[in-house]
């Protein structure tokens, strides 16, 4: 049977293409034709809402903002004012701008050498077999599932002036290192560092050990067998498997610290954030587009955020996530 | 790549463009005559700020209620946003497209300027005489160039609230009336272990305040009024009023880290402290009392402590002693909205809804004959103080518009933290001019 009809045991041939006997002998290139223009339609019609949805919110934006940017526009009445890019040379003259910029870098580079070692560690830790092991799984996860706004609001109340955390210090006899942890020009961004670290660190965790799942038990067992002690095996065998999930953190990590808002916009006090303390670049928009009124101006800062947002992600991919995702973007197949 | 983004930009600049056309349209249409109020059926769109439950949102549903049941073809529908949201986000935007809100709340100022250059809001110049009249100079605030375009509702100047009990413990006999006997006071008052003025700098205005009455009594009207109309900030007396600010910090009258301290509606607030028996005066405007109550533990006895006076003189200074900082809300009607729209202005600053809106204990009426609304005992004096003001001048923030304000305002904050300079803050205010 399979000697006298190969063609079922082609795949390429697939569950479209009938055993040779059975097929229909008519005009196979109309035939071939009309199954092109279904394919087209099936692409058209599956994809013209997602890009319709897409050009509307998402590239139409992009084009105001960038056009937008280039007027001294303060909201009232159409922008008519065409001052070219001097808003984004404005922005680069503000002081309060570059230590936006320069918070963001430290919120960028500070979550990368914070959080990935600790998760790391925890997710090393988690991946062996003890009891609570689910417990403890659920208790690193819950502050990424807790809201922005929520955490913020709770690590406000417990480092504001006299708040639980100075109460907490001093009762334990430690009253001498009591700060003004959110109004302290030099300490905000560390605090708020550690707050973003406390509530992204779960996020590193869950990815980490999902890696982990995929590392395959024989190599492990192998290793073990070969004499690698458990400290030798995370090593020298998982971490490198671990490699592609890493980057891929690494990746929405810095991402994500570009384009840093709530959390710090809940937790800083308005007057250390105008100050540059605590301000990162969007915020600084925010600040300067609604509250101060600027809108071209807010929007050339939106412009840069997106480009530096935008390179970022660019070398990343070509530097560091090249072998992760071959063949998965842009047809480089090989 | 390439291609396609330029023509993403090509087709967002002429939808842009489309749109802007479509904006420059319209307007100049010509207004109803008197005899054709009330004819035909309309529909009012009302946007103002009172957002959460309470007497103000309550007042303003029946205020709108008894006008349509004076006039059955008015329909009013009305919007409560939160100030922050209306005024920055929401109202721009509004305005901007062809379907603004009828009749909205209106910041005087700097703000209303900015509309009026745009042609946004209705000229009612002719039609609220009366109202204006009786309204008094509270109304100039609202007016551009000498056109009515707006009319308030609730006006009220700024002084300190203090704590009477305390003044009376550490022996200061009477309010201070010139800003020796305030700093006496203060050392009075440390005197007795308690923090002598709550400041909520961190959101920045509740500090800057200081500033702007440093610049009162530093600045004469006329400069005050200048600087208001044409944004300019050369007069010697703008940085005069940051080295008295900076003199004054110098006392170290405020609470340890103040700038950590919200203003107003939390227990840890500067408001808290006052309220709670902790601070013994705060500077703040007249709906303070109603921000106090909120936080207070025990509101029969903030009620028989709580008193109020006018900010104290500098001697030899050249801003008129009597003159006071202030503000208010108020409403405008949209440039093409219809006649009813004014009746209805007209109708919220009589002499009787301004009284039942003073009844709500939420603002100071502006309306001569809404007086006896007001019951609370600071809030007369208040009201009194600001009858009496040979001046009244609208919180500078506001007056020299948000994108200047909100300069100065970081400005002077950064006096606060020990990192600005007086001259710092009317290069702020200068730059923030020309953006």
């Amino acid at each position: 049977m399979t000697a006298t009809n190969p063609t079922t045991l082609d795949p390429a041939g697939g569950a479209s293409a009938p055993p040779a006997g059975l097929r229909p002998v008519r005009r196979p290139s109309k035939d071939r034709a009309a199954e092109t223009r279904r394919k087209w339609y099936e692409i058209i019609g599956l994809t013209t809402p997602a890009i319709v949805v897409y050009v509307t919110f998402v590239l139409v934006p992009m084009g105001f903002a960038l056009y937008y940017s280039l007027f001294r526009w303060r909201g009232v009445g159409p922008p008519t004012e065409y001052i070219g890019f001097d808003n984004y040379v404005m922005a680069f003259q503000d002081p309060i701008f570059l230590d936006a910029l320069r918070n963001n870098a430290i919120i960028v580079f500070g979550s990368l050498l914070l959080q990935g070692p600790v998760a790391l560690g925890v997710a090393l830790l988690l991946n062996r077999h003890f009891r609570g092991r689910t417990l403890f799984r659920l208790l690193a996860f819950v502050p990424y599932v807790l809201a922005e706004v929520t955490v913020g609001i709770m690590w406000k109340l417990i480092l504001t002036p006299n708040g639980s955390l100075d109460a907490l210090l001093q009762s334990i006899g430690l009253g001498g290192l009591v700060q003004a942890w959110l109004a302290d020009l030099d300490i905000v961004i560390w605090t708020l560092l550690f707050v973003l670290t406390w509530k992204y660190v779960g996020f590193a965790i869950i990815l980490l050990l999902a890696g982990l799942s995929n590392v395959p038990q024989e190599l492990n067992e192998a290793a073990a067998i070969d004499g690698a002690s458990w400290w030798q095996i995370q090593r020298h065998v998982t971490l490198p498997l671990l490699g592609p999930t890493i980057r891929i953190w690494m990746f929405l990590s810095m991402i994500g610290s570009l384009q840093v808002f709530d959390v710090i916009w809940v937790t800083s006090v308005p007057a250390v954030r105008s100050l540059g303390a605590s301000a990162t670049m969007a915020t600084y928009m925010v600040d300067n587009g609604f509250f101060a009124r600027l809108w071209g101006y807010g929007n050339a800062v939106a412009v840069i955020l997106f480009v530096i947002s935008f390179v970022a992600a660019l070398l990343f991919q070509r530097f560091l996530l090249r072998r992760d995702i071959q063949g998965a973007t842009t047809g480089r197949a090989n | 790549m390439a291609l396609k983004r330029r023509v993403t930009t090509a087709i967002a600049l002429s939808i842009t463009t489309a749109l802007l056309a479509a904006g420059c349209g319209g307007g100049g249409e010509s207004e109803a005559p008197e005899s054709e109020l009330f004819k035909n059926p309309v529909t009012l769109t009302w946007w103002h700020n009172a957002s959460q439950d309470g007497p103000g949102k309550t007042y303003w549903e029946k205020v709108a209620a008894d006008f349509t049941a004076l006039h059955p073809t008015v329909t009013i529908e009305i919007e409560g946003i939160e100030t922050n949201q209306l005024q920055r986000t929401r109202l721009p935007a509004a305005l901007l497209s062809n379907d603004p809100p009828d009749i909205f709340q209106a910041w005087g100022g700097g703000e209303i300027r900015e509309q009026v250059e745009a042609d946004y809001l209705k000229d009612i110049t002719e039609q609220a005489k009366s109202e204006v009249d009786n309204i008094g100079s509270a109304a100039e605030i609202w007016q551009v160039d000498g056109k009515q375009y707006g009319l308030p509702y609730r006006m009220g100047i700024e002084g300190v609230w203090y704590n009477k009990d305390m003044f009376e413990r550490a022996g200061i006999a009477a309010p201070p009336t010139t800003f020796e006997e305030l700093n006496d006071a203060v050392t009075k008052l440390k005197a007795i272990n308690v923090i002598p003025i709550a400041l909520g700098a961190g959101d920045k205005w509740p500090a800057a305040h200081w500033w702007y009455n440093f610049a009162l009594r530093a600045c004469s009207v006329d400069t005050l009024k200048k600087a208001s109309a044409e944004t300019v900030f050369d007069d010697p007396c703008f940085v005069k009023a940051g080295q008295d600010l900076k003199a004054f910090i110098d006392t170290k009258p405020f609470q340890d880290n103040f700038i950590a301290t919200p203003g107003q509606n939390d227990p840890t607030s500067a408001n808290g402290l006052l309220a709670n028996g902790k601070a013994a005066m705060e500077l703040m405007g007249d709906w303070n009392k109603g921000s106090l109550e909120t936080v207070t533990n025990d509101k029969e006895a903030l009620d028989k402590f709580i008193g109020w006076f006018p900010v104290p003189a500098i001697s030899g200074s050249a801003g008129d002693p009597k003159a006071a900082l202030g503000g208010g809300d108020g409403f405008a009607c949209a440039k093409n909205a219809p006649g009813e729209c004014v009746e209805f202005l007209k109708y919220i600053v009589s002499p009787e809804v301004q009284k039942g809106y003073a009844q709500t204990g939420t603002g100071l009426p502006v309306a001569k004959g809404a007086e006896d609304g007001v019951q609370d005992p600071a809030l007369r004096s208040i009201l009194e103080a600001t009858t009496g003001a040979t001046y009244v001048q609208l919180w500078l923030d506001t007056a020299f518009g948000s994108t200047v304000g909100n300069a100065m305002n970081d400005a002077i904050v950064a006096i606060f933290a020990g990192n600005g300079t007086p001259e710092q803050v009317v290069e702020a205010m200068k730059a923030a001019a020309r953006k």
